[in-house]
């Protein structure tokens, strides 16, 4: 029933919210949204939760309950979590509740409707990382889009509109191929009800007998590039990407740091959990394109950062070079690969939301985002532009940030791995990523935060308020803390990635 | 059980109710001719209609036209020219849940209007005659409930008498109709020539001396279809749809696309399968009549669509998707197989239900807007949902959910409907091409559907409004229909079961 209880608070809160009036809209989302992180992380540590959801093991939190027949098939409510999905939610509650702060200063305009909708994408996130039954899963999926497409088209910046369509139709193609793949491998497939964990057993278990003519082997690869096509754009991974710097540069900062920081993890979560558990065979026989794919993103994506000017393209499209390392650790298909790759989902959700405010705080105060434009901002906004380099530095990998665990262990998990051919080269290859990455984002805060101050607009700048600091202080000290002791998360996970990899409960 | 054993046309009480609900508006009218209580007229028809939604729920739960129970099960009455069977109560629950919607939105769309008396009798008059339809079982009580569904429609789409569109509208759609009704005539008329009955069930049985009269019958089943592709706006006879709908007062548009178009698909659904049985009737006239529903589905969803893609104007656009929708439905009938089809054509009355909701709620919307006095074009809906976000937010799930986006009810709905689609397939490889179309036109649909959530969501508004109305009936009309496009699902299992069955009991 917990997760239930989740989801109703936070919908009826997201109800309660576009009812709210403009003036106390913002406080009341804010308090609202503490009941579900508060419940997150009371779930968080009454987890008991072993092994994979959708393998084998014990879920925490489980319910089922058939819903409706869908000709030979029942869909039912089926939700649950395991070590894999539990920090996701926890990640989704508390993203959500610093973004509702971190809108308090830049929106101004039909606010009740505006945190109406960041609860009600908050409800739905959950549900994505929760669901266990493949309709479920995909109604909450699609539920995600519609909200977003709003958040942006509303509240963005000058092109929103071109950026609002953009995402919207990227997103739903890639939502539909994936979804017209994967009901042709469950009609292939002996199974009588879309719940994830038959179907998974199924598909380890002989896999499906063909389909229309198809055969089986060949159903299911067809299956496995579609819905790999269709997470690679929401992931996304290049050549996918393109939606992505529009989205988040027209984008209003809280609906960056969601878009960054809980969004993309739907792409790699679903592959995760759908590409790389129930097609083992397919992952052996595509391993090496997945991973030229996963180090191209990697590669191109921190080169095109190199090339912008705009503060917040910058860290729009390091994004894609950090989802790139999680496409590399899963590939790898080792304990600290897989492991190494949720972790990331994690810590990048924290450290790109991080790196999303602290943008947004400065272009509050500035009025601009152009790196061209802004020198010495440490001299007027000390405590903003500290936090600023220390998440650049988490995204650089500084030791004791979660960055720095995370990517540790997709290297190390890839390096020794057997199934992915050449994996050394490639994993020597992402790692040259980081040294970009430590480029531009030294060159960019080089030329921002340091030196004499100067600013070419008309706005005088001061101190950040309060509450955003604050907010940005929580998700510091978060990434601090998982990267002192990745264990927080890393041994829920690994429980939850060892089924995956054929090792030991 | 039963202490006082009703007579069996009670039976049609759902029907019955609303018929006299029409007689007491009419009584209003004659005490006070120039009326504009409107509470008291809308709240009759409000309740008249809520009464027979009551009865028909009251009566599919109690299990009547369910096989198996004793005192139950079908009942006919008048020696089969009606019966009230589970498809009959479906229906009438459709016609019902629509018309209270309608009446309810209708209370402050008819603010300033004269005639509200007639204008509500009429409502009720021809949700009686399509009430009726649903349970008529021969070609002559369905041709009479056609004409008594027929004619106040023809009066309400024309009732803006000072609206040059309201009138030619009407007479448009009269002159269509009425040329529409003597095809269907006309059609009734070969049958009997061929099979010697007018009774569902005994032209049925007809079908077997009808020998060397193939040729005769196959007319007139044409000619039926005909009459059928009228009154459910389908291809060719759909072109009054638009400019009936554009003209029409916004209820009255809902009225006639939701409503009255299932009300033209229970008919169709009943005679196809009671009266034609597949093979019987493939033996007299030498075609499988299905392959006329596959041509139909497949033009007008496709002709419905892509004009909708190119209107400018709101009503037209929703005029032409709704043309679009009745091509769906249609492979509910094309699916027929010798063998059955009940989950095809379960699944089409399944969407019919959801269409009913959302498409209505579309349409109040439109009066909504058009109360406020919100031109007809895309544009003058722009930034309406700065004003008004309740309506723009139900708006937005009609549109996401006609075109078929989750989580909503028509993502579900037309989800069934494919996957209905495929498994006839198995038997008719026809119908694949029917399930690809079914697709591609839903893909299709979310641009045009999208455009107006744009318009309302995010355009920069071209006029400066005011503070808007709130219109308490309206506005309660139009989220009650998107409250009930959402909460249709956590029921959706037992509704789509209850229309399979019903669906089954006409197919075997």
């Amino acid at each position: 029933m917990m997760i239930e209880i989740l989801l109703a608070v936070t919908l009826v809160g997201a109800l309660v919210t576009f009812v709210a009036p403009n003036r106390i809209a913002g406080k009341l989302a804010f308090a609202i949204s503490l009941v579900p992180a508060a419940l997150s992380l009371w779930l968080f540590a009454a987890f008991d939760g072993s092994g994979n959801a959708l393998l084998d093991g014990e879920l925490a939190f489980e319910s089922q309950a058939s819903w409706l027949e869908v000709g030979d098939y029942t869909v039912s409510w089926f939700v649950g979590l395991d070590g894999i999905s539990m920090p996701l939610v926890v990640l989704t509650t508390i993203l959500c509740t610093l973004a509702i702060v971190s809108s308090w200063t830049p929106i101004d305009e039909r606010e009740s409707q505006f945190y109406g909708l960041i609860l009600f994408i908050e409800a739905m996130l959950i549900g994505v990382f929760s669901a266990l039954d493949f309709f479920l899963w995909f109604v909450f999926w699609e539920a995600v889009l519609i909200p977003m497409y709003l958040l942006i088209g509303i509240w963005g910046g000058p092109r929103r509109k071109y950026a609002a369509i953009k995402f919207f139709v990227y997103t739903n193609v890639a939502s539909l191929v994936m979804f017209g793949s994967f009901i042709a491998l469950v009609y292939g497939l002996d199974v009588s009800s879309f719940a994830l964990p038959e179907i998974a057993t199924a598909m380890l278990e002989g896999g499906p007998d063909g389909l229309f003519g198809l055969g089986g082997s060949a159903l299911a690869s067809i299956v496995f590039v579609g819905l790999f096509l269709g997470f690679a754009v929401k992931v996304p991974v290049v050549p996918f990407h393109t939606w992505l710097p529009d989205a988040h540069v027209e984008a209003p900062t809280p609906a960056s740091v969601l878009l960054a920081g809980v969004l993309l993890k739907m792409g790699t979560y679903a592959l995760l959990r759908f590409n790389f558990t129930m097609f083992p065979e397919q992952v052996e026989a595509y391993a090496v394109p997945i991973a030229a794919v996963a180090v191209i993103s990697v590669i191109y994506g921190a080169m095109l950062a190199l090339a912008q000017t705009d503060l917040k393209r910058i860290v729009a499209y390091s994004s894609v070079s950090s989802m790139g390392y999680v496409i590399l650790g899963l590939v790898a298909y080792t304990q600290f690969g897989v492991g190494g790759a949720t972790f990331q989902m994690v810590s990048h959700g924290l450290i790109s939301g991080l790196m999303f405010m602290a943008v947004g705080v400065i272009y509050n105060a500035t009025h601009t985002r152009m790196v061209t434009d802004m020198s010495g901002l440490a001299d007027r906004m000390p405590i903003a532009v500290g936090i600023l380099i220390a998440g650049a530095f988490g995204y650089m990998g500084l030791p004791l940030m979660s960055g720095f665990a995370a990517e540790y262990f997709i290297f190390f998990g890839a390096f020794g791995s057997d199934l992915l051919a050449y994996s050394p080269l490639f994993t020597a290859l992402a790692m040259f990523g980081i040294v970009i990455v430590a480029g531009y984002l030294l060159f960019a805060l080089q030329r921002t935060v340091f030196g004499p101050y100067r600013l070419e607009t008309d706005y005088e700048v001061g101190r950040a308020p309060v509450h955003d600091v604050a907010s940005m202080v929580v998700l510091l000290g978060l990434i601090i803390a998982l990267g002192v002791a990745p264990d927080l998360i890393f041994d829920m996970i690994t429980d939850a990635v060892d089924p995956i990899i054929g090792g030991e409960l | 059980m039963a202490v006082v054993q009703l007579p069996e046309w009670a039976a049609l009480a759902p029907a019955l109710i609303l018929a006299g609900t029409a007689l007491v508006l009419f009584l209003l009218d004659s005490i006070d001719p120039r009326s504009t209580n409107r509470p008291l007229l809308a709240g009759t028809a409000v309740l008249g209609s809520l009464a027979s939604l009551v009865v028909a729920v009251w009566f599919t739960a109690a299990g009547v036209g369910a096989t198996g129970i004793e005192n139950y099960g079908v009942i006919d009455i008048m020696d089969g020219q009606f019966v009230v069977d589970r498809l009959a109560l479906y229906f009438m629950i459709i016609i019902a849940t629509v018309t209270a919607l309608v009446a309810v939105a209708s209370y402050d769309y008819l603010r300033d209007h004269t005639y509200q008396a007639e204008y509500y009798s009429l409502v009720i008059l021809a949700a009686t005659g399509m009430s009726m339809m649903a349970a008529s079982n021969s070609l002559v009580t369905i041709f009479i409930a056609l004409e008594l569904t027929s004619l106040p429609s023809y009066a309400l789409v024309a009732i803006l008498k000072d609206n040059r569109g309201s009138v030619e509208a009407g007479l448009k759609y009269f002159l269509i109709g009425a040329l529409s009704s003597a095809i269907f005539v006309y059609g009734v008329s070969l049958v009997y020539g061929a099979t010697g009955s007018l009774q569902l069930e005994a032209v049925a049985t007809g079908l077997t001396n009808a020998g060397e009269m193939g040729g005769l019958l196959g007319l007139g089943i044409l000619m039926l279809i005909g009459g059928i592709a009228f009154k459910t706006a389908s291809v060719p006879f759909h072109f009054w749809a638009p400019e009936a709908y554009e003209g029409a007062p916004a209820p009255i548009s809902a009225f006639l696309s939701s409503a009255s178009k299932a009300a033209g698909f229970v008919l169709a659904f009943r005679v196809f399968t009671t009266a034609f049985p597949l093979e019987a009737t493939t033996a007299v006239i030498g075609v499988e009549w299905t392959w006329a529903f596959v041509i139909l589905a497949l033009v007008t969803m496709t002709v419905g669509n892509f004009a909708a893609a190119t209107q400018e104007n709101v009503k037209r656009m929703l005029a032409y998707s709704s043309i679009g929708h009745a091509g769906y439905v249609l492979i509910g009938l094309a699916g027929i197989t010798a063998d059955g089809g009940e989950f095809v054509m379960g699944a089409a009355m399944m969407h019919l239900l959801v269409y009913g909701f959302m498409n209505t709620g579309a349409f109040l919307f439109v009066g909504l807007a058009e109360y406020w006095g919100v031109g007809p074009r895309f544009e003058d809906y722009n930034g309406l949902a700065e004003r008004a976000p309740f309506a723009c937010a139900a708006m937005a799930v009609f549109m996401f959910s006609l075109a078929g986006v989750p989580p909503f009810g028509g993502f579900w709905s037309k989800y069934l409907l494919y996957t209905a689609t495929l498994e006839a397939a198995a038997d008719n490889t026809i119908l694949l091409v029917l399930a690809g179309a079914l697709v591609v036109n839903s893909a299709l649909s979310l641009y045009y559907y999208s455009r107006l959530v744009k318009a309302l969501w995010i355009e920069e508004p071209i006029v400066d409004r005011d503070r808007l109305a709130q219109p308490t009936a309206l506005y309660a009309a139009v989220i009650a229909a998107a409250v009930m496009t959402v909460v249709i699902l956590p029921a959706f299992g037992p509704i789509e079961n209850a229309a399979i069955e019903a669906a089954a009991a006409v197919v075997a």
